[in-house]
């Protein structure tokens, strides 16, 4: 099963690679990992997308919570949740067809162009990670240059939250 | 009180109330021992090699509940120190270790005797810290100290750059007597209505069986099991960690479980309907192959790790606290409820469990020649009435050791179990040694063992820690040859110890006083003499019979009813058939 878990972390350098040595020495899986400070400087929001038997999701939580540095978790995935991640696609756009074709799938995916030369476009998109694949899969693979994706962040809906 | 850097470590250790710092200088914390040797507060005892003064460390707070604590150099310090800590940490020791840095400006330049202290030291801590400002030191050892002793104990390393510590940059210091960590917060009441319903649970096993470990020890819990498992009657086994804290030669206790465990505590596991574990942790030496392990069993499982519950085997009452906290519940429970213990079942129970006992899973061979490693065991128990200290290695004479010295009480039995340490044996003696310098205090190792950390025979003369070290010195890295013997149709591959020293004129040579015996009527005697010698370190070099073997044992994929027996055993167990006591 996915699960997504929601960490505040003290915003100290040895956080992150405490949290990811964790599960590279355990043996669990990352499917993606973000983290940036929160709107109090000292703590980082990280979310981390695994996956795992019910077991391994248990243990997962509780080795991060065991951690000096972990000051609250949440399993997001337990509740009703909204997630999204950020991706930005750079593709060639050379000559009239195929810039329309660019812009016509943007549309479609509600992409955002972003920056524009005479032979690329950059493409913002927001979604969840299915959104952003079918956006992938739709470009024809050889138009990519380049793609960034940021990683999901992931919210619950409602007035519960993850605070201190 | 203005203090320099290397003051306030001194300082704040004095307040801490820490008596003995094990440690060896270099660059990087030449400030600190500057300040160190001006006072004598804090005695510094200089190891031969950092390993030795990280399991120094970990064998005095093993013995004495308090921490250890260690000061080594940047680098290669650090790293030397790294096995130390990682025993501790796999025996939840609480340990400070104290490193020393590069310079803040010289971090991450490859700098002479630069080492990551913080990144190697990471995935075998409790949890660690880099000193980035001196206004913070104070409070972040106070942090390590705190975080090393509460909770599940385990070693923290404070790793020090060598400008925290310059003499003429000083500013105030105040002992932080108390410390809050938002993000740490350990647990040590359990949930009272999970209390209820394991008390519940144990009053109606028909087999129940209680199995305890290490956590007792460090949790402190060791009256309060007593009294607990002596209410209820039933039987206890323990790990070899938990050795000690119900006494070893109570009829309740049935013997040490696990691969070399006794029959009737195996049996007793495989057989029972409830198990109340408790400050243990369903390590692989214990449970043997998990698919068979207590196939009957109702699991209670009691632990101050909520990580340490339903990891390895489903607890179908789990309760995270401390032990102490937790058998004190317990006992008022079971003095309020009304329900008891069905005594026909637990008669039955006992009586079945005599029938493993009968069968004498220890039993060797008292008439050989040869000293039968066993019998060194039993007459270091005879000779100390049971009342020393003991360290030891790892290998053979470490299980010989749990099998054949049954401990009365807590903080005897020191070794290395989870990380399973050679060499942990000699210096965690030297440091059970100063803590407890009128006790007896023996390390009993082997002759592979002993040579990994046998520099330490140096610093026991030098501080005066007169230990005996009984050497079960069978030529052969025996716990690994009997393995080969077993698995490997004896193909014995690099276990045997040639040419190995004359440990008799090796321990002379340090200063000591060195005894060989090779005869089995010779061994009371040499003992009693190791003994007399109070105030000496005494080498006992003890030779064996070269093939013993522990039994019993469970191999792997193995359940705790597919022990591998002794002959011996095998022999008893054929005539106890044949009078029809055994079916
Ligand atoms: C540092 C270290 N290296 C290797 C091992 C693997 N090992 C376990 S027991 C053993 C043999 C120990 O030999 P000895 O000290 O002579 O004890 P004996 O088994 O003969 O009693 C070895 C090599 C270990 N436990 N620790
Ligand atoms: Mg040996």
């Amino acid at each position: 099963m996915r699960h997504i878990v929601s960490l505040l972390v003290e915003n100290e350098s040895g956080a992150l690679s405490r949290i990811s040595g964790l599960f590279s020495a355990r043996g669990y899986n990352i499917e993606s990992l973000t983290v940036a400070t929160t709107e109090d400087p000292t703590l980082s929001r990280m979310t981390i997308i695994t996956t795992g038997s019910d077991r391994i999701i248990e243990q997962i939580t509780k080795q991060l919570n065991k951690l000096v540095d972990v000051v609250k978790l949440q399993d997001v995935t337990e509740g009703n949740f909204i997630e999204r991640e950020i991706m930005f696609v750079k593709v060639k756009a050379e000559g009239e067809s195929q810039r329309a074709e660019v812009h016509r799938l943007s549309e479609i995916f509600r992409a955002r162009i972003i920056d524009v030369t005479d032979t690329t476009f950059c493409i913002e998109l927001t979604g969840s990670g299915d959104k952003l694949e079918a956006y992938i899969r739709a470009m024809h693979e050889n138009n990519i240059i380049e793609v960034v994706r940021s990683g999901s962040m992931a919210i619950l809906r409602g007035e519960k939250a993850l605070t201190l | 009180m203005e203090l320099s850097g290397s003051e306030i470590i001194i300082q704040f250790l004095k307040d801490e109330g820490v008596k003995h710092l094990f440690g060896y200088p270099g660059g990087a914390v030449l400030h600190i021992y500057d300040a160190l040797q001006k006072q004598d507060d804090v005695m510094h005892i200089l190891v031969r090699h950092e390993q030795g003064a990280t399991h120094a460390a970990d064998g005095y707070a093993r013995a004495t509940g308090k921490p250890g604590v260690c000061l080594v150099t940047s680098g290669p310090g650090a790293t030397n120190a790294v096995t130390g800590i990682a025993t501790a940490y796999m025996d939840s020791i609480p340990l400070v270790v104290l490193t020393g840095q590069v310079p803040s400006h010289a971090i991450g330049s490859d700098a002479f005797q630069e080492v990551d202290a913080v990144g190697v030291t990471r995935p075998c801590v409790k949890h660690n810290f880099l000193v980035k400002d001196l206004t913070k030191l104070a409070e972040t050892l106070k942090k390590a100290f705190y975080v090393a002793t509460t909770g599940r104990p385990g070693p923290v390393v404070v790793d020090i750059p060598k400008d925290i510590t310059a003499p003429h940059i000083k500013i105030p210091y105040v002992y932080p007597k108390k410390i809050e960590m938002r993000s740490y917060n350990p647990t040590s009441k359990g949930h009272p209505r999970q209390i209820k319903r394991a008390v519940d649970l144990l009053l109606s096993a028909k087999r129940p069986i209680i199995y305890s470990g290490g956590g007792i020890i460090m949790g402190e819990a060791s009256a309060e099991l007593r009294q607990f498992v002596r209410k209820l009657g039933y039987p206890i086994t323990q790990t070899l960690m938990g050795l000690g804290a119900f006494p070893g030669t109570d009829p309740q206790f049935i013997g040490m479980l696990g691969m070399h465990g006794t029959y009737e505590a195996n049996m007793a596991m495989h057989e029972c309907d409830v198990l109340l574990c408790i400050g243990a942790r369903f390590d692989d030496r214990i449970t043997g192959v998990i698919s068979k392990f207590c196939p009957y069993a109702q699991v209670i499982h009691v632990d101050v790790d909520p990580a340490s519950i339903s990891k390895t085997i489903i607890a179908d009452v789990p309760i995270v606290g401390g032990a102490k906290q937790v058998l004190t519940e317990m006992i008022k429970v079971l003095d309020k409820t009304e329900k008891e213990v069905d005594s026909n079942a637990l008669e039955a129970w006992w009586k079945t469990i005599a029938a493993w006992q009968s069968q004498d899973s220890f039993a060797y061979d008292k008439n050989s020649d040869l000293i039968q490693p066993q019998a060194a065991v039993e007459e270091l128990y005879r000779v100390t009435n049971g009342d020393a200290y003991i360290t030891s290695d790892v290998g053979q004479h470490q299980m010989f050791a749990a099998q054949f010295y049954p401990f009365d009480e807590p903080r005897r039995w020191i070794n290395s179990g989870g990380l399973g340490t050679m060499g942990f044996g000699l210096p965690a003696a030297m440091g059970v040694k100063l803590a407890f310098p009128d006790k007896d205090v023996a390390c009993i190792t082997g002759e592979g063992s002993i040579q990994m950390c046998i520099q330490e025979l140096s610093t026991c003369l030098q501080y005066d820690t007169p230990v005996k070290i009984i050497n079960l010195n069978n030529r052969y890295l025996g716990m690994v040859r009997q393995w080969q013997e077993f698995f490997y149709e004896k193909r014995y591959s690099h276990v045997y110890m040639d040419s190995l020293p004359d440990f008799v004129k090796l321990a002379e040579a340090y200063g000591h006083v060195g005894i060989q015996v090779d005869k089995p009527g010779d061994l009371h005697d040499a003992m009693k003499e190791a003994f007399k010698l109070k105030d000496r370190t005494v080498f006992l070099d003890i030779i064996t019979d070269r093939e013993a073997n522990v039994y019993p044992m469970i191999s792997a994929g193995k359940a705790h009813n597919e022990m591998d027996i002794s002959p011996l055993q095998q022999q008893k167990q054929a005539s106890l058939k044949a009078e029809g006591e055994l079916v």
